[in-house]
């Protein structure tokens, strides 16, 4: 579904990836664990060309996404993306900020946009805040509506930034359960997290990405239990 | 008391001297909003595209066609940054006077020279008030924009300046202010606004005081009338913020 190749970026000099080669199919769950600085979350805004790669290619649903020619905004509209700082829309309201972008797009008409905004805030239990403001919410009820946003898209893969890495302790466990339930039910979806815990329960894979490589690639019971990559084993006996 | 009496009827009545301050009542008003709104108008306009192109760079051109388009929009974003440098180095007066006698030399309404001059004067400032603000928008916010797959020019529009707005609002109520207050100047080419109006009849009455402590107060109550219609402005885009 997305194959990257031989990917690389660089920001003024400073090498961030280095060649990363990776196939990501449909339905799989990719994990993404790394060192901060190690190039982890740039590995997944070059997914959605939030960042531009400086080298190699990003092929999804067999269209070169790297290639200038491509419209970037067709291909991002297949792709949900969900931020540590979650970037919900301070100016509009929980319904606005879901029912924006398809009906800007012309993907829904407002009815249909607002039917489909309200039936995905009772999924998440939220919509007696469909009038509310965001700075009204909660940091776990902020992502999950960042979450909620990006499934009014319809997208077929869901990229997580740290969804959980700017949250109050309490309000994790309620942001993973919606992620688990996406997972569960079938999206394909590269996370980039500290949680250890999650990633092993959740991933189809784990990758380990250090000094803009992938280091490691393994199931997450083999990758947990039995890592091979030096740095590897010294980040998780720091981190678990 | 009756001092005050007769420089009233001297300043006001005789003569119908109230007229000479309605004309330049209207006119100072009428040059004030249009200046205001063809401020605005190009002011946002001018901040959006330079951040566009602000935006643009960060993309590397591939195409001959896309060359050409970020040839043609580098050059415009250096006049322009050109535009409002010239705009804010050189004096109202002058620019007022050289599109008075040179650029619009020979434009029989001069109100209309005023506006422009005006108008395009303050776009420059307005467009750095707006830059800012927009500056001052979390990335995130664009970012947030273009993930979703809408374009840069739509995610400009309807999420960056509604917030670069609102923060921007105090800076852009002085810009409007200042334009009131500066159109002070536009007797310098012979068009009657309300300066221009205490000046007539001040040299008629040979009495300085009421003409013009009674400009000062107009324009006065006309600062304040607009600085309550933007705190009204300011509370209802209060809305969205942290509270």
């Amino acid at each position: 579904m997305i194959e990257v190749k031989g990917l690389k970026k660089e920001f003024d000099g400073l090498k961030v990836l280095n060649g990363i080669d990776y196939t990501i199919n449909q339905g799989e769950k990719i994990v993404v664990i790394g060192p901060s600085g190690s190039g982890k979350s740039t590995f997944l805004r070059c997914l959605n060309l939030l960042e531009e790669p400086t080298g190699g290619e990003i092929w999804f649903d067999g269209t070169n996404i790297t290639d200038p020619q491509n419209d970037i905004n067709k291909m991002r509209q297949k792709m949900g993306m969900v931020f540590q700082h979650f970037n919900l829309f301070p100016h509009m309201t929980v319904l606005d900020n879901i029912t924006f972008a398809p009906v800007r797009l012309k993907m829904q008409t407002k009815a249909e946009a607002k039917e489909n905004a309200l039936r995905l805030l009772r999924r998440i239990g939220l919509e007696d805040k469909a009038g509310e403001y965001p700075n009204k919410l909660s940091g776990g009820q902020k992502q999950r509506i960042a979450i909620v946003r990006a499934l009014a898209m319809n997208p077929e893969v869901m990229l997580f930034d740290e969804p959980t890495s700017a949250l109050d302790p309490e309000m994790v466990g309620e942001v993973l359960d919606l992620i688990r339930e996406l997972a569960d039910e079938g999206m394909t979806m590269v996370i980039v997290t500290h949680e250890m815990g999650f990633a092993r329960e959740v991933g189809t894979k784990v990758l380990f990405v250090d000094e803009g490589l992938i280091k490691e690639e393994n199931t997450p019971e083999e990758f947990f239990a039995h890592p091979k990559n030096e740095r590897l084993q010294e980040f998780l006996s720091k981190v678990l | 008391m009756d001092e005050i009496k007769a420089e009233f009827v001297k300043t006001f009545i005789r003569d119908d001297r109230y007229k000479v301050f309605l004309t330049g009542f209207e006119n100072t008003i009428l040059i004030t909003l249009v200046s205001i709104v063809v401020g605005m108008v190009f002011g946002i306009a001018i901040a959006m595209l330079r951040y566009g192109f602000v935006q643009i760079k960060k993309r590397k051109p591939v195409t001959a066609v896309k060359k050409i388009g970020y040839v043609l929009y580098f050059i415009i974003d250096k006049i322009l940054a050109l535009y409002v440098a010239v705009v804010r180095g050189v004096p109202l007066v002058v620019q007022l006077l050289i599109m008075a006698f040179v650029i619009m030399a020979g434009f029989p309404n001069k109100i209309v020279v005023c506006c422009i001059a005006m108008g395009l004067n303050s776009a420059a400032y307005v467009s750095e008030v707006v830059r800012g603000g927009i500056n001052s928008v979390d990335a995130g916010q664009m970012e947030a924009g273009r993930s979703l797959g809408v374009g840069a020019f739509d995610t400009i529009l309807y999420i960056i300046l509604p917030q670069a707005f609102k923060s921007a609002l105090p800076a852009l109520c002085n810009e409007g202010i200042a334009v009131l207050k500066e159109t002070s100047i536009v007797g310098y080419i012979a068009v009657v606004d309300l300066t221009r109006a205490s000046d007539l009849v001040r040299s008629r009455t040979m009495s300085p005081l009421m003409p013009l402590l009674f400009i000062a107060a107009v324009y006065f109550a006309c600062v304040m009338i607009l600085s309550f219609g933007v705190s009204i402005l300011e509370r209802r885009l209060k809305q969205g913020d942290r509270g």
